[in-house]
């Protein structure tokens, strides 16, 4: 069984990550060397650790899916990133940010990761600068800033609409830095299918030379898992086509504890779904909030043109709703306001599944030029992806699937329940609870790998000092074993669904059960659909082509393996969470005017998921709990009337 | 039809077919065919991408190697996607493959879908390449070198507003490729040119200034990218709009760099 020992340091909240850092272990700069760290991904999150470790003089090892270090889903990120600089003087400070971001998460989340990480925040901006990333100015040279939900201060620092790109090739490029300089190899289109462990410890991983088809394993004395999140389960979303969820789940399997699964973000603003044969959908970013206004028609079925509706019948919801931060409330209860006015009948667009977000005023008021250089490429965007433009018309938005707030389960190093095996980025579950504010996932990612591993790890590699494991070891060849069986057992099924048309199912049971609200029949019904869509994809999978080549479908399969298990354990999660919280709403817990209702004595702790049974085989899953300990900041109702 | 047709027709729920003619070419082996698929029923708000997943489906389907393309974000900010159609890198219209529209194609078209193959991208198996001689430019000196750790306050060196827009024009690249494949001589110089622009731009790019130039300029010949011809055509297949006065700003200082001599403080390699 597992033990959770979060590893808090002790003393006041602020001065924790100070102390801790105080009493680590270190390893010094002449033995750095003499490791091998395994990092599998280069998102913010990966590629800033990577470029870390390895200036420190670690031998680090990178794995990605990709071609490039470049493409990691990071480079979408479009918004922008938090700090507390308080360049504003309009009353920022790190207690600020902790406190909007654990009220923003409902207080479901540790309260000591989340004060380092608003600690962390500001460092990041001046490390990103240092490297050349440029960030938006105002006239007079100093860095700019904008504002985004849930928060009542503007702390945001972008790079227009691509602030994800720019923090991502920042980190690339120092990346690229150490490749040059031999401290980093890079291993492209190799994708992670299992995790090794030798005597408990994780020692190294098999991976799938997705070119030629062959696998290999790596050795080495610590694995970083910087694989983003799993959003892509639910088929239908903002992750790129290829994010899933392989690399976590298999950790999982072999004994990394899971937290909670079922926190999942749905995206306010994004385009909506048009049809059957879409691959994702695109994220407008949240900053138009900023400036746009979000109505429905106050009359069910209303069919004029948007222009046509006079204000008297329109319906600015979250403005009535909620006064205080109006358009810019968190994103779930954004999504939620979204999905009650087009439930009740009042949604525009063909399907009446979406909303409008009018730039009308803003125009009137700002001029369109003002408009254009702040959003003018999200413009450009929709009116490439819709046909229409939203200078003239509104835009037409619904919520969408986007980021994943549970993950791995890490203590305060970072590590996860398997010794040696770490998890940093959107793969973890540490900071945002059960919401995530907009701006600060980029920030948690380089936090993460810039700041917060590099000086963690020492503490776990420090007593590992010359006792290496190579992958001579017999349990390096028992699971490169298993995983040429689990791709021949997939490959030879030849049966008639493709692993396309059982992901787009699956999509469909998650997003209506374990989406933007959930009962108990819902999830129930949900876990049987899983179970069928399992058997289905184990008994009638069709996979053709070789398995020693480029093969894309087969890469899906695999995937989809995964997605099916997961998102049965999301529905479990989501099931035994038997209270509303952030983005999970369950119907039964709401209070009279429809918004969540927290249940802190039963459920003020993480939901920890155990994978057990014989290692990779067992299927049962057990639920332990991580009290959260509230010291600092009593859960109260989170209201942003 | 034109775009400007579509959009004041929206025909949502239409569909139309096309004929394709896709590259196709074994992994491992030097030449290739043109195959011809006919593809029917393709929703008109799908995406270009979206209409080779659906043929692919259909291949899979009938036990057919599917056709190998590369994409990730599909929604033209990776670099990932990497299609000549109709002759065009990135086809018609100036974005990412990922972000061209089946709206955007006359019904019945014959379309012609191929890698973006030029002399330093292989195909390494129908419409995928190797384009990673890209990487290995922007490790010859692509970066700041900096190390993770505590910074100066980055308000005490303002930068000016216009300067900043102009770095974020050069570094809005993302590295597709798109101008290697449109060049007739092959050259990396929009691309090179990019980066080295959006660091010159920059206080934090001064120290390093002269070596970059000079190492990313040789590393790009030594990859057996062509020079430049001032064909423009870079500049017109860029999704991202990226201009070719970098370019010209790249050869200034290069040739400035040559006659300077390294740094003033040498090479900033910090080991
Ligand atoms: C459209 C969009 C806009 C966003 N905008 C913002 C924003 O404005 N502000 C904000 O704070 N957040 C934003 N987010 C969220 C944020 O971008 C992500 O949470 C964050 O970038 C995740 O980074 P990461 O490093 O954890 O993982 P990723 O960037 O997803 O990288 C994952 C990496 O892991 C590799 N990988 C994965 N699995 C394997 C495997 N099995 N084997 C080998 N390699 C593997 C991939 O190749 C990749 O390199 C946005 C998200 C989306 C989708
Ligand atoms: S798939 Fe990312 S740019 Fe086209």
């Amino acid at each position: 069984m597992i033990t959770l020992d979060a590893k808090i340091p002790s003393g006041p909240i602020e001065d924790k990550w100070h102390n801790h850092l105080e009493n680590a272990k270190l390893v010094g700069p002449r033995n750095r060397p003499s490791y091998d760290v395994i990092v599998v991904g280069t998102g913010l999150a990966g590629a800033s650790a990577a470029s870390s470790l390895a200036a420190q003089g670690y031998n680090v090892h990178v794995f990605i899916f990709h071609d490039t270090p470049r493409r990691a889903h990071s480079i979408a990120a479009q918004g922008g990133i938090n700090a507390c600089k308080n360049y504003r003087e309009d009353g920022d400070s790190t207690y600020r940010l902790f406190y909007d971001t654990q009220k923003g998460g409902d207080f479901r989340s540790r309260e000591a990761n989340v004060y380092r990480l608003a600690q962390n925040s500001t460092a990041i901006i001046d490390q990103c600068v240092a490297q050349g990333v440029p960030f938006a100015r105002e006239y007079g040279g100093m860095l700019a800033n904008r504002s985004f939900g849930g928060v009542l201060v503007e702390r945001t620092f972008y790079c227009r609409g691509q602030t994800g790109q720019q923090l991502l090739l920042g980190a690339y490029q120092a990346l690229e830095k150490e490749i040059h300089q031999g401290k980093v190899k890079l291993y492209p289109k190799s994708e992670m299918l299992d995790l090794v462990k030798v005597d408990g410890r994780a020692r190294g991983i098999v991976y799938r030379n997705m070119v030629d088809g062959s696998i290999h394993s790596i050795a080495g004395e610590a694995v970083v898992l910087a694989t983003g999140g799993y959003g892509a389960v639910y088929y239908n979303s903002t992750n790129a086509v290829n994010s899933n969820t392989t690399a976590i789940w298999r950790a999982h399997r072999r004994g990394a504890a899971f937290a909670n699964p079922s926190f999942v973000q749905i995206h306010p603003t994004c385009i909506p779904v048009s049809g059957d044969h879409q691959s994702k959908l695109t994220l407008m970013s949240e900053s138009l909030r900023n400036d746009g206004r979000v109505w429905v028609p106050r009359k069910k079925g209303d069919k004029r043109s948007p222009g046509d509706i006079p204000d008297a019948e329109r319906y600015y919801y979250l403005e009535e709703r909620y006064p205080t931060f109006g358009n810019l409330v968190p994103r779930d209860v954004a999504s939620r306001a979204a999905k009650v006015v087009c439930d009740e009948g009042l949604g525009a667009g063909s399907t009446g599944y979406s909303v409008y977000l009018d730039f009308r005023d803003a125009i009137a008021e700002k001029g369109q030029d003002v408009i254009s250089e702040k959003y003018g490429n999200l413009f450009d965007m929709y009116e490439e992806i819709t046909g229409e433009s939203p200078y003239q018309n509104p835009f037409r938005i619904y919520p969408a699937v986007h980021y994943c707030m549970g993950g791995l389960w890490v203590d305060y190093n970072l590590q996860t329940t398997i010794p040696g095996l770490y998890a940093i980025g959107e793969a973890n579950f540490s900071d945002h609870g059960a919401n995530r504010l907009g701006a600060s996932s980029l920030m948690q990612c380089l936090a993460d790998g810039y700041f917060i591993l590099p000086q963690t790890i020492g503490d776990g590699l420090q007593p590992l000092y010359r006792d290496k494991v190579s992958t001579d070891h017999p349990e390096f060849a028992k699971i490169e074993g298993e995983v040429r069986d689990r791709i021949k057992r997939v490959m030879s099924v030849k049966g008639d669904s493709t692993p396309l048309s059982i992901h787009k199912r699956l999509g469909k049971v998650i997003w209506d059960n374990c989406g933007m609200s959930r009962n108990e029949t819902g999830l129930k019904g949900a876990l049987r659909d899983v179970e069928a869509l399992q058997e289905e994809f184990t008994t009638n999978v069709n996979i053709a082509g070789k398995s020693e080549d480029i093969n894309q479908a087969l890469e899906r399969g695999l995937r989809l393996m995964d997605f099916l298990e997961i998102g049965h354990l999301m529905c479990r999660d989501a099931l035994e969470r038997d209270e509303s919280c952030g983005c999970h709403f369950r119907e039964e817990h709401q209070s009279e005017d429809g918004e969540v209702l927290r249940n802190d004595d039963n459920f003020g702790h993480v939901s920890v998921w155990e994978w057990e049974g014989e290692e990779g085989e067992g299927k049962e899953e057990t639920r332990h709990q991580e009290k959260l300990d509230y010291e600092v900041l009593q859960p109260a109702t989170r209201s942003y009337k | 039809m034109s775009k400007q047709d579509a959009k004041t027709t929206p025909r949502h729920n239409a569909t139309i077919s096309l004929n394709l003619r896709v590259w196709r070419q074994e992994r491992g082996s030097s030449r290739g065919e043109f195959v011809g698929y006919e593809v029917n029923d393709i929703p008109v708000d799908a995406s270009f991408l979206e209409m080779l997943d659906i043929l692919n489906e259909q291949l899979n389907n009938r036990g057919e190697d599917s056709i190998a393309f590369e994409s990730d974000c599909r929604e033209g900010i990776c670099g990932t996607c990497s299609l000549v159609i109709d002759g065009l890198p990135h086809g018609p219209g100036q974005c990412t493959t990922c972000q061209l529209m089946i709206r955007d194609f006359k019904d019945g078209a014959t379309i012609t879908v191929e890698p973006f193959s030029t002399g330093v991208f292989n195909v390494v198996k129908d419409l995928t390449v190797d384009r990673s001689a890209l990487d290995r430019v922007i490790q010859s000196g692509g970066y700041v070198t900096v190390h993770s750790g505590p910074k100066p306050e980055p308000n005490s060196i303002p930068v000016e507003h216009a300067v900043v827009e102009d770095a974020l024009d050069a570094s809005a690249c993302i590295g597709c490729g798109a101008c290697v494949a449109a060049c007739p001589n092959g050259s990396a110089s929009l691309f090179t040119s990019a980066k080295i622009g959006h660091l010159a731009l920059l206080p934090q790019g001064q120290p390093e200034r002269n070596t970059r130039v000079v190492n990313m300029v040789e590393k790009m010949d030594e990859e057996g990218f062509g020079s430049c011809r001032n064909y423009a055509e870079c500049q017109a297949s860029c999704p991202k709009g990226i201009s070719i006065k970098y370019i010209g700003r790249m050869n200034g200082d290069y040739i400035k760099a040559t006659i300077s001599g390294g740094d003033r403080r040498g090479e900033m390699q910090a080991n």
